[in-house]
């Protein structure tokens, strides 16, 4: 558009030019690119940085983890079993952050854990927040027959415990590929962890996207646009969509915790990924029992992992909310 | 009489993360007792934070009084510790607030309300503060006044609301009421009994009233003293009689020239140039210089002070009219608002553009999937007219009349239950698809709300280029740009608006984007459905001004939805009067408002609060509400609130009858 404008100026279409250009810098509106945009916006509230440094690094040692670990991270050392990490007394430089009670690296164990954890964490958020998203404003828009159908499956689903869900599903799975000695890579292997976690997640995301729907509904640009002769699918995803995104992108970055967590329990039930891939939830639950014993950097080392990889995506997604909204952009 | 306010250079700041704001920088004024004081302006001129200091009620922080004192009845309100400000407020002040929704709580009774406040000031039992809170009911006019005490704020009205508010306000025998813009949010035949029991109210209790509103009309009715605000600072402080025929500042010249109908036969509305400053960041001298016509350099350097000009008179401004010479008022009315050349098809040529045939419009309440009691509410009860090309038709009503409902019907965005809408010889609903499209594109419709009508997430070009992203399928990229600026051109913006967001214009300016956008498909017809109630005055003119000139140029036709009889004077060829989904009255404006014969419209004329304090005509007040639309009364629905009600009237309901040429009503006695 702009280069438009400049262009009419240049052979004189539009009057004015000065006063354009003019007020332009005035009002100190440089052109920056998108990414520019982003850069600056994090750099200006500084945490967002702080997070998106700390997801770059697990992501890359997620990506690069043979390069990384000191170990082999299913090695096991049967001499050199529950370590303390190196800085403590009693640990040996060979393992960093000590062995677990098979005499397994945990430093390098952490470190290819970040694989499944990472994936598993954020794929399911994406099928859920955009399964759930899609129903939820197509209910809210649509109403009456539409809204009661999707909303009534939304309540049954909610009915059932989460974690029964998952596991029956999964279960049966797994069993079909037990009887028929269907060998799996790790992608297939975790693609229905993925989307089971998703569909049991979609509920929250279909609620509140209906809500906010339903109130968008309402607002005259959305009248305007039926006035122009819009179709529904444009009215709901140009119009509706961008204006209910902001309290969807905050649960979906509380959810990407609550991901990791469930795809450890399932793994520590059998259902989701074999013993011999480390998770960071399942280092969680193998750790348990050494609690009572005082061995406490067992757990507490995958805890942090999982904190400080939540913490940053909640404050990402805090900060995209604000920079999806044009209100707050200065 | 004696002074009982008195309010010398108050200063109001609020310190926010984006700087100071000067709410109220240097304002002072006083009241007398028994009078009632207007204060007058703008939003954001700073009356309400005037009023709510007195009450001491500015949020502190982020607000804080800064300089300046306020005398109450000998006392310094500013001084008082925080017991005697708990009798000070609703003892000595009280306040009735614009939103009579929200300002009753909802989980109590009218009863525990108003004894609540009895009971703080007063030493009485239980039962005396119920008696009195009776009383008190009674005296604002609400009928059986007992029982009512029983209910809960959402079985009242807001008219019966207000009186509730008005009833608590007054349960202390404070000497001063504060009022601030108490009809706003009211129907005119509701305010005008509003009015009507303020005024009583007054003369019984000897209170001082100070009427914060934005309605000229009301002030001239109401108020014996006016304060002009503007940017938080008083302008023109005048009796009323003055003000009005002699108005000193150019601001208050410019606020009462811009009210339709001040200026009879001129095509185009005075307007007062540009926006409201923002208080962040006022002008130096004079905050209203950049929009003043008679401005000087002495103005960008000195800031006026509020002086004596001429008896009873005061002014803050340099220039003010007496001042000037002739020479330069005669350019002041010669700048703006020459009388337009009518180009326009004379109307004998004019062929019906738009038709509507017995529209019918049912909601159906309440119900669920199992069945239940559903209700039905008959907003458009089988409504007929045509409206010829390029004529403004207006419909006129209180709220729940059916006058926007209509107006949604006519642009497809409701589904009537019965009748049909004709736009350009098409039937528009049974149509097929491909008809409809077509059809969208000569009705384009332009909303009341100028911040829920652009979609916050768009800039300024993707919501004027909807249009053409739907229809224009067969433009060019070029061409839609170059589209799209022309028409940014046309409604007054400028291309360097187009990539911004709509949360950086003013009011005014988002209703041109709504206009902008509402236009780009090159439509005939467009219906506005109360464009300009949600601005002020000023900027309505200009909003008004800018229709009437769009009209001119590409031969609209305008249905124009409004409850302003002003506005709707100003503007149309031919008015209808709704009354609970039926037209009652249908007339060319003139024949309308100089011979109304429906007893719904004079009444409705006559509570219309006119900018003239001479004009003090024998009133019609209406007694009672709307009826509920669910359960309209039988035969006629208006007889409920009719003087010449019959028992004829109560059995059969009266057909809208042609009783000269072009003017309809529908009563049996006329």
């Amino acid at each position: 558009m702009l280069k438009l404008i400049k262009k009419l100026n240049v052979t004189g279409i539009i009057p004015g030019e000065e006063s354009f250009t003019a007020k332009e810098e005035e009002l100190g509106r440089k052109r920056v690119s998108f990414h520019g945009r982003i850069f600056r916006s994090m750099v200006k509230a500084k945490t967002p940085l702080i997070a998106a440094v700390i997801i770059l690094v697990v992501i890359l040692m997620a990506a690069f983890a043979p390069f990384f670990a000191p170990n082999e991270p299913n090695s096991v050392d049967i001499r050199n079993r529950i370590l303390p990490p190196a800085f403590i007394e009693g640990g040996i430089s060979e393992y960093p952050l000590g062995t677990d009670t098979m005499g397994r690296c945990v430093l390098s164990r952490l470190i290819y854990g970040a694989r499944v954890s990472i994936v598993v964490g954020i794929a399911a958020v994406f099928v859920a927040g955009i399964l759930g998203t899609v129903l939820g404003i197509i209910a809210g828009y649509f109403g009456g027959i539409v809204d009661d159908i999707i909303m009534r499956l939304a309540d049954i689903q909610l009915a059932f415990p989460f974690i029964l869900l998952t596991i029956s599903v999964l279960a049966v799975i797994q069993a079909t590929r037990d009887v028929h000695q269907i060998d799996v890579n790790l992608i297939q292997r975790l693609l229905p962890l993925i989307l089971t976690l998703g569909i049991a997640q979609w509920v929250v995301y279909a609620r509140l996207a209906r809500g906010e729907a339903l109130s968008m509904r309402e607002k005259e640009f959305v009248d305007a646009a039926r006035a122009l002769g819009d179709n529904h699918f444009s009215i709901m995803f140009r119009n509706i969509l961008p204006n209910s995104i902001a309290p969807l992108i905050v649960i979906a970055s509380f959810n990407v915790g609550s991901s990791i967590i469930a795809e450890s329990s399932l793994s520590f039930l059998g259902l989701g990924v074999p013993p011999s891939i480390p998770t960071w939830g399942g280092m969680l639950a193998e750790s348990r029992e050494l609690l009572i014993t005082g061995n406490l950097w067992l757990s507490t080392l995958p805890g942090l992992c999982i904190v400080f990889t939540v913490l940053s995506i909640n404050i990402i997604g805090d900060w995209l909310r604000d920079f999806l909204d044009p209100r707050l952009r200065t | 009489m004696s002074t009982l306010l008195d309010i010398n250079d108050l200063e109001v700041r609020f310190y926010t993360p984006e700087g100071v704001i000067r709410a109220v920088d240097g304002v002072s004024l006083n009241l007398e007792r028994g009078e009632t004081l207007g204060v007058v302006g703008e939003s954001g001129c700073g009356k309400t934070v005037t009023a709510r200091s007195v009450m001491r009620l500015i949020p502190t922080p982020p607000g804080k009084i800064v300089k300046g004192s306020i005398r109450f009845d000998n006392k310094d309100v500013l001084a008082l510790n925080r017991q005697e400000l708990l009798a000070f407020r609703g003892g000595d002040v009280s306040m009735i607030f614009q939103e009579p929704m929200t300002s009753l709580n909802p989980v109590f009774t009218i009863k525990d309300q108003l004894t609540e406040g009895i009971l703080l000031h007063q030493d009485i039992s239980f039962e005396e503060a119920v008696k009195q809170a009776a009383h008190l009911l009674d005296l604002t006019g609400i009928p059986s006044a007992r029982e009512r005490l029983n209910s809960f704020p959402h079985q009242l009205s807001g008219g019966m609301r207000q009186r509730v508010m008005i009833a608590m306000a007054i349960s202390c025998n404070p000497k001063m009421l504060i009022a601030d813009e108490p009809t706003t949010a009211l129907d005119v035949t509701i305010q005008a009994q509003i009015l009507e029991i303020m005024r009583n109210l007054k003369s019984e209790f000897n209170m001082g009233i100070m009427l914060i509103t934005h309605d000229l009309g009301v002030v001239a009715e109401m108020a014996d003293r006016v304060v002009v605000m503007y940017a938080g600072r008083v302008v023109e402080i005048r009796k009323i009689r003055d003000l009005y025929a002699d108005a000193q500042h150019p601001y208050t010249e410019g606020l009462l020239n811009s009210i339709p109908g001040s200026t009879e036969e001129r095509k185009r509305l005075h307007v007062i140039k540009g926006n409201v400053p923002n208080l962040l960041d006022l002008p130096t001298g004079c905050t209203f210089r950049d929009r003043c016509e008679h401005a000087t350099e002495k103005c960008a350097v000195e800031k006026p002070e509020l002086v004596e000009v001429k008896p009873g008179a005061w002014v803050a401004c340099f220039n003010y009219k007496d001042s000037r010479t002739k020479d330069q008022n005669k350019i002041q009315l010669t700048s703006e608002g020459e009388v337009s050349i009518d180009n326009r098809v004379s109307k004998e040529d004019r062929k019906p553009l738009v038709k509507v045939e017995n529209l019918v419009k049912e909601f159906k309440v309440s119900g669920n999937f199992l069945g239940g009691k559903s209700k039905i509410v008959h907003a458009v009860d089988g409504v007929s007219f045509s409206i010829n090309q390029g004529e403004v038709f207006s419909l006129v009503g209180e709220s729940g009349c059916g006058k926007t409902t209509t107006g949604r019907l006519m642009v497809g965005l409701e589904e009537p239950t019965g009748g049909n809408v004709e736009i350009a010889g098409q039937h528009f609903y049974g149509a097929s698809n491909k008809v409809q499209r077509r059809l969208r594109k000569e009705a384009q419709i332009i909303f009341q709300d100028p911040y829920s009508s652009l979609n916050p997430r768009m800039k300024v070009e993707t919501i004027i280029g909807e249009g053409l992203r739907i229809h224009g399928d067969h433009m060019g990229r070029k061409e839609k740009e170059e589209r799209i600026v022309e028409v940014v051109r046309s409604v007054g913006l400028e291309p360097y608006h187009l990539p911004r967001y709509p949360h950086e214009f003013s009011g005014g300016q988002r209703q041109r984007i709504g206009i902008a956008r509402a236009l780009i498909l090159n439509p005939q017809f467009i219906v506005c459905d109360e464009p300009v109630s949600a601005l002020d005055v000023s900027i309505q003119a200009q909003i008004l001004n800018l229709m009437k000139d769009l009209q001119e140029e590409y031969n609209l036709t305008y249905l124009f939805i409004a409850h302003d009889l002003l506005v709707v004077k100003h503007l149309s060829d031919r008015v209808g009067v709704l009354y609970l989904g039926k037209m009652v009255e249908l007339a060319d404006k003139n024949e309308l408002y100089g011979n109304p014969v429906h007893p719904y419209t004079q009444a409705l004329l006559s509570a219309s609060p006119k900018p003239d304090p001479g004009a003090k005509s024998d009133r019609i007040v209406l007694t009672g509400d709307i009826p509920s639309p669910i359960n309209p009364p039988s035969g006629c629905y208006f007889r409920t609130r009719c003087n010449r009600a019959t028992k004829k009237c109560t059995e059969e309901a009266p057909k809208l009858m042609e009783i000269s040429p072009g003017h309809y009503a529908s009563c049996h006695y006329i």
